[in-house]
């Protein structure tokens, strides 16, 4: 009888998590995926704050390749890692991104969004944004290197929702692995970088 | 086996009611879900929304004869697109004296912080209530629509009745105006 009970909870549990944590733009029509609910973190991280971070390059939509180490000195560094191109709160991430050029700008940072997606596939989803300001990096191929090298890549190969900040000097100042379910808000990246003024 | 068909009936009961909250957007005719919206921070919101003091608010409760509610949000790239046709159409109806007071507009952010909206507002210097829904439980009770997304709403003798509920933006403020009054019963 409690292996009944378990599973009715299970049941319930399993589907009231189908209620969505997310908007969706008209923009994307009825182009995005579905995931369902998904485990909320399935990975390790690899590195720590206060470490210098590991360094990467990555080719962007633009064309242009870019590397993490060309901001040291000059700029603080935002890492968005978002798990999936067509996906529901991925698509309800970076649009947002692309009216805050102004608010890095005031901090001094940059903005870098990585997927594990190719180029052609992130080239697609993003155009359906507007335009972005931020270079947006294909961490396709070695598939999910850079992610691996941060320790955000899950199991079934996608990113985990994370940001990561990085100061000018390349050291790691905040990391926050979100569950991939949501959304982080906007002010918990604000308020790292107000801590890196002056 | 009782046992089991017991806790099954529980099980489909309480599934369905989730389901159930997971509603359908209002349409026209519909008595206005009620909803709890967060009171606007800002005194000039409060009082060009006329609301009573208190952290949250119904839209029954707004002191004019029509709400337009835009389910937005600042992730949203058709909202930011669609901001400067709704500023366009507040500054239509207030500066049309017949119409000041008469109808009133808020916007609802969908899974939007305070802050968030906050940015949002400035960035397009939107002159009307932004109000946050910061756990997406007003999304969810108005259907999950997609953003942004209109609700009309006609209040008389406190009673909020939806005549107007549809997807996606308008381009040209003047003509959404008209449409608002014809089936509102303004005009």
């Amino acid at each position: 009888m409690k292996i009944y009970k378990a599973f009715l909870v299970s049941l319930v549990v399993v589907l009231s998590g189908a209620v969505s944590a997310y908007g969706l733009s008209e923009a994307f029509k009825g182009n995005i995926y579905q995931t369902g609910k998904l485990k909320p973190t399935d990975s390790i991280l690899r590195v720590k704050v206060g470490e210098i971070s590991p360094d990467f390059t990555l080719s962007a939509i633009s064309g242009e390749r870019v590397t993490l180490s060309q901001y040291r000195g000059k700029k603080h560094v935002v890492i968005s890692f978002v798990p999936a191109a067509w996906t529901p709160v991925c698509s309800d991430q970076w649009p947002g991104y692309a009216i805050l050029q102004d608010l890095f700008d005031q901090h001094d940072a940059v903005l870098l969004g990585i997927t594990v997606d190719n180029i052609p596939t992130l080239f697609a989803w993003t155009n359906q944004m507007g335009k972005l300001w931020f270079p947006v990096l294909s961490d396709f191929w070695p598939h999910g290197k850079v992610a691996d090298t941060f320790g955000v890549l899950r199991s079934d190969g996608t990113a985990e929702r994370a940001i990561i900040i990085i100061d000018k000097s390349g050291t790691i100042r905040y990391i926050d692995v979100n569950d991939i379910n949501k959304r982080p808000f906007l002010e918990s990246i604000v308020e790292e970088l107000e801590k890196l003024k002056g | 086996m009782r046992r089991f068909v017991q806790y099954a009936v529980v099980a489909v009961v309480v599934i369905s009611s989730l389901y159930a909250s997971a509603a359908q957007p209002p349409t026209s005719g519909d008595v206005m879900p009620a909803l709890k919206l967060v009171v606007p921070a800002e005194r000039e919101h409060r009082a060009y929304l006329g609301l009573p003091s208190g952290d949250f608010f119904e839209v029954g409760q707004v002191k004019t004869d029509v709400v337009i509610l835009e389910i937005m949000s600042m992730y949203c790239p058709f909202c930011q697109k669609e901001a400067p046709n709704l500023n366009d159409l507040y500054r239509l109806i207030e500066g049309t004296p017949k119409l000041k007071g008469r109808i009133k507009l808020i916007g609802i952010g969908a899974g939007n912080s305070p802050y968030e909206l906050k940015v949002f507002r400035e960035k397009y210097q939107v002159p009307f209530p932004l109000t946050p829904d910061r756990d997406f439980q007003t999304h969810l009770s108005l259907g999950e629509v997609r953003t942004p997304y209109f609700i009309g709403v006609r209040i008389e003798k406190g009673a909020a009745r939806v005549f107007y509920s549809k997807l996606g933006g308008f381009e040209d403020a003047g003509a959404f105006l008209e449409e608002i009054l014809r089936l509102s019963g303004l005009k």
